[in-house]
Order: structure tokens, then sequence, then C-alpha cells
């Protein structure tokens, strides 16, 4: 988010600005003589660090354009011979597998889920951080407690709660989407936290003068508070496009047919029926999966190293 | 009068903002927590249409004692999560620390660093199947060029295969690196400034400015990492052979284990007492975690 650090639990002294000038007006500070041998040494390093970060995406780049019996070579070929496009194509259209289709189940989820979870986060975050009422403390404060409460403490009754609905009510949840989507629309509380914390460094002068014109808070919030709170919250539409993209434990709870599949449960599943030996199509369904990822990231790219240090930060 | 109005109706109009939450709150997290409460202590199978769950006492956790698997899974979660935590430490810590000097191409470093944690959890898992391939993976390729002529089948040794978890994951430890960063970037020049002046060797300046000022950061990463490595559930799962539970049950997590009780052995009774005896390990690890850190966290630049 902004850079700047006037959030209210900004604890350095120095600002950076105030740290620019301090450079501007004593250069030699943090830069002294004698320092070339560490800085050959760090980036050294980095090399290394950075190797291992970047070598794990070239062999599954490469293994991602080989035939199968050149996939299974030893030593490995760096540059596939023959070329293989086709790989690609294979996962995609080939009916190997049903890889659009849970590419379009997942859009699906994620467009609802994204859309929930940012509309519903920005106005429990405005109620907490801008309507000053009794108890505020309080429940800021349960909500921040449920973050303590992960996934896998709840499944079981959520499934069966789910599941006595489609029994007794005939509202079918099991096997359906919307577990998967509807809670998205009612907060979550990281991202409601993250919001809290930009809304508060908002100043109120501008809603106050709202209101004496006579707009109502919700009036406020939508065309004052939303606006200039747009680099938040791309970066909660982000991280909630993240999860859903990411995760596998939740439709593997929900979702029972196969043509509901979402990419990460179609993949999982088409990687153990065939016992996991197709590497050549697997390395290129996961070089799909990973590509809209990267794709938001470098969009986005300091948005979204912004929000991840400030989720630290304002912790 | 109009005092108590105005406050009357701030307060509809607060509650109004957060209902949404106040609503999800009670559907989706406390209604649930209670009613597993009340799971735990019956027999309640996972089948359709439902029976009713019938209440059984404290059985279910009488069976949690003896239960010779579960206890294994507490132990393997403890073990995953006594490698991943300090590791995690030492690795994001030491990165950000490389990536917090004055150099060139700082950006594109950190991109690339970044990048792993990107992966989704399933591409990484059919990846790392692949790195950890023990005849023709890339990590057995880089040990025998460094010499060790039989290194371990990985996923398939019941020695390795949490070592090979733990490994994995350091992959993808690039965004605690950018929060670890910015932790860094935030400490107040001028302390290095005095320690310097004080004569203070590179060490000292690590022990005495560093860590007590991104204290709060390394805390915030510690309590988010327990809560995550006591429900980590993914990644083992998709790599590791048996549905998660690895060679000779080495990798069998706390999480999984609760997962195939309820959804492979239809015992939802005994998965929802596995689920708040989870519940419960949380609150008490945070609790130790907030308790300790009156120690050694440091707020407010002190």
């Amino acid at each position: 988010m902004s850079s700047t650090n006037t959030g209210p639990q900004s604890i350095s002294p120095a600002t950076p600005a105030q740290n620019d000038v301090a450079m501007i007006a004593f250069p030699q500070t943090g830069r002294r003589r004698g320092r070339k041998p560490k800085t050959w040494i760090n980036h050294l390093a980095l090399w290394l660090v950075c190797a291992a970060a970047i070598a794990p995406f070239l062999f599954l780049l490469t293994t991602s354009f080989k035939t199968l019996e050149n996939a299974m070579l030893y030593p490995p070929q760096w540059i596939p011979s023959p070329f293989r496009w086709q790989n690609y194509t294979d996962v995609i259209a080939s009916g190997k597998t049903d890889f659009l289709l849970w590419t379009r189940n997942t859009l699906i989820i994620a467009v609802l889920g994204v859309g929930g979870t940012v509309f519903s986060s920005a106005l429990v975050a405005y109620g907490f951080a801008k309507v000053k009422f009794k108890g505020r403390t309080f429940l800021f404060a349960v909500m921040l407690a449920t973050m303590m409460v992960p996934f896998p403490v709840t499944m079981v009754s959520l499934f069966t709660i789910f599941r006595w609905m489609g029994e007794n009510t005939g509202i079918q949840w099991l096997g359906t989407f919307k577990p998967l989507w509807v809670p998205a629309w009612f907060g979550s509380a990281f991202n409601i936290f993250l919001l809290r914390q930009f809304f508060l460094t908002i100043p109120d002068d501008l809603s106050e003068a709202a209101k004496i014109d006579g707009c109502s808070e919700f009036g406020i919030f939508w065309r004052i508070i939303l606006p200039l709170a747009r680099p938040a919250l791309t970066v909660v539409a982000l991280f909630a496009f993240m999860g859903i993209w990411n995760d596998f434990l939740g439709p593997l709870v929900y979702l029972q047919r196969p043509e509901q599949f979402t990419l990460a449960l179609g993949l999982q599943n088409f990687q153990s029926q065939h016992g996991g030996t197709p590497w050549h199509l697997l390395m290129a369904a996961s070089v799909l999966v990973i590509l809209p990822v990267i794709f938001l990231f470098f969009l986005a790219q300091k948005t979204f190293i912004e929000g991840i240090a400030t989720t630290g930060m304002k912790g | 009068m109009t005092q108590d109005r105005a406050e009357f109706r701030n307060t509809i109009r607060g509650l109004a903002f957060i209902s949404p939450w106040i609503i999800g709150f009670c559907v989706f997290t406390a209604v649930p927590v209670g009613l597993s409460l009340y799971f735990s202590f019956c027999d309640f199978a996972n089948v359709s249409p439902a029976k009713p769950p019938v209440w059984i006492g404290l059985a279910n956790y009488r069976e949690m004692l003896g239960d010779k698997i579960l206890w294994q899974c507490i132990g393997n979660t403890a073990y995953y999560a006594a490698l991943t935590l300090p590791l995690g430490l030492i690795v994001a810590l030491g990165v950000a620390m490389l990536l917090n000097a004055k150099i060139r191409g700082l950006s594109i470093y950190r991109t690339i660093v970044f990048l792993p944690s990107l992966v989704p959890a399933v591409a990484a898992a059919m990846l790392w199947l692949w790195l950890f391939n023990s005849k023709l993976g890339l990590i057995n390729l880089a040990l025998r060029g460094l010499g060790w002529s039989d290194p371990p089948s990985w996923l398939n040794d019941p020695n390795w295969s949490m070592p090979a978890l733990v490994l994995m994951s350091l992959w993808g430890v690039g965004n605690t690196v950018i929060i670890y960063l910015a932790g860094l970037q935030d400490v107040p020049r001028e302390l290095y400034e005095a320690a310097d002046i004080d004569g203070a060797t590179p060490i000292r300046k690590m022990w005495h400015v560093t860590l007590p000022s991104i204290s709060p950061v390394i805390f915030f990463n510690l309590i988010m990492g327990i809560i995550g490595t006591l429900q980590a559930f993914t990644q083992a799962r998709l790599i590791m052979p048996s549905d998660g539970a690895g060679p000779a049950r080495s990798t069998y997590l706390y999480a999984i284990y609760l997962y195939d009780n309820a959804f492979k052995g239809m015992r939802m009774g005994y998965a929802s007492a596995m689920a708040w005896l989870l519940l419960l390990a949380i609150l008490a690890l945070t609790a130790l975690a907030t308790w300790t850190s009156k120690k050694w966290v440091h707020y407010g630049g002190k």
C-alpha cells in the first residue's frame, strides 16, 4: 500500500523522507570506503539464492517442452529437442484433461469470491475504522481472534451443516460452488484488518465536509473512501484471487463430481490417476496454472510487494 | 438527550457496516465451532442420508489418548513445525539482510526471490514431485554432481520425507522475505550510526540493533507460522505417497489425519474432537508466544 509511513503504528522516529534528507546532507553515511569486497560477497550470495529459486522453474519449463521419452533421459537435456509445443495443446484441447472446464470452474469461483471479499471486507473495515460505536474495540478483537480458527477446525461442522441443509430444506450446497464463494461475501478477517489499517490513514476532513453537504455514511464510504483506497483494494483482490486459485482443501471437501473440479483438484486428480508418470503433460499443465498468477504479479508488482510488506509491518 | 440519540444512531450505523462480518462470524465460525464441540462428544458417522449424532460422552477423547496413529501425527506435526519455523526464520531473515544492502539490481533479485511463493500449491506440488524424483529429479542430479553417489529417494524414504517437505516449504519463503525486508528498511539509521560511534562490531549491531528493532515483525511471522504449520495439509497431501501419509506414515500430519477420519473413515465425531484439540493447541501456542514476547519484542524504538 502507500509506502509513506503515516500509519498509526508508525514506530520509527525517522521517516523515510528524513532519511533521504540525511543521505543528501551527509552522503558519506552508509557508504564507507573499503565496502567493495563485502558487496562482492553479497552479490555472490544473492546469485546462489536466486539460482536456487529459479532452477526449479527452468526444470519445469524444459520438461514441459519435452517428449515423455526425452523427459525420462538421464542426465536430463536442458534444451529440449525435439521442442514439443504440442504438450500444451495436449493439455488444453486433446481431451486428455478437462483443463478448460477446470479453468472455467475456478474462474467462476474466483470472480464471485474476489468480488465478495473486496466489497464486504471494505464495508466492514469502514465500520471498524470510521464509525465510532460502543463495543467496536471488543468486536474488532473478536474478529482478529477468528484468524486463529483455521478451516480444518470448522470443515467437519460446515460439511455437516451443508449436508443437513440439502437433505432437509432442499437448499443444495454440497457439490456446488456455493460453499467456496458465498462465505467470501461476509468479510474475511485478515483482509478486513488490512483495509482498516489503510482507512485509518485517510484523514477525516473530506468525509466531514461531505457529511455537512448531506452525504450519507454509505455515500461517504462509496464515493470518497473507496476511490482513495484503490491500491489497498487491489492488494486484497490479489490476495483473494490467489487464495481461491490455490485452494485445494476447500474444493476437496465440498466438490464431488469431476465436472465441477477446480484446476487444483483436477490437476491432482489427473496426476493420481496416471500414477504420476506423464511428466511432460503435468509440467505443461503446471506452467499453465502458474502463468496467470505470474502475469497478475507483473501487472501490479509494486502494489503487490508493498501489500505483502504491509501485512507484516502493521501487525 | 441529543447526545444519546447521536450515539445510538452511530451504533446502528456501525453495526450496519460490520453486519456482514457479524453474520458471517456466527454462521461460518461460531456455530461450526460450537457444533463441533457437541459432535466431539458423539458417535457420528459421515453417511448420507445423515444419522443423528449419538451422545457418548468423553469416549472420543479417551480413544485419542490411546490412538497410536494420532500420536504419531502429533509428533510429525511437531517435527515439521520445529524444522520449518526456525529454518524459515533464518533463511528468510538472511536473504532479507542480503537484499537490504545497497546493491545494484536489487529489484530484480527481490522479484526472483519472491517468485516461488507465487506458485499455486498444486503446481508447486507437481513440480516438486518431479524435482524429488530419485532417478531423474533435479535435486538428486545436483547431489550426484556434488559427489553424493547414492542420494536419498526423498519421498519414499521415511528418514528423508520430512526434510523434503521442509525443503519444499523453504522454496516458498519469498513473501516472508519481503515482510522482513520491509522491517529492516524501517530500522532507524541513527541507531546504526550511534552503534558505529560506539565502535560496535557487525555481530553486536545485529544482536543489539537489528534484531530488537524488527522483533515485532519476527513475532508476527512466528504467530502466522504457528497457525500455518499446525494446519499444514496441502503440500504433504499432494506430494507424499498414500494420500499424504508418506512412507511409514512419516509425513502423516495432524490435519491430514483429521481429514481422513472425517471423510475417509467417516468418523465425524472423532474428527470433531481432533478439530477441538487443534483449536486448543493453536490458542495455547499463540498465548505462549504472546506471553514470552513481553521479554523479547520491543515496540516503539525503545
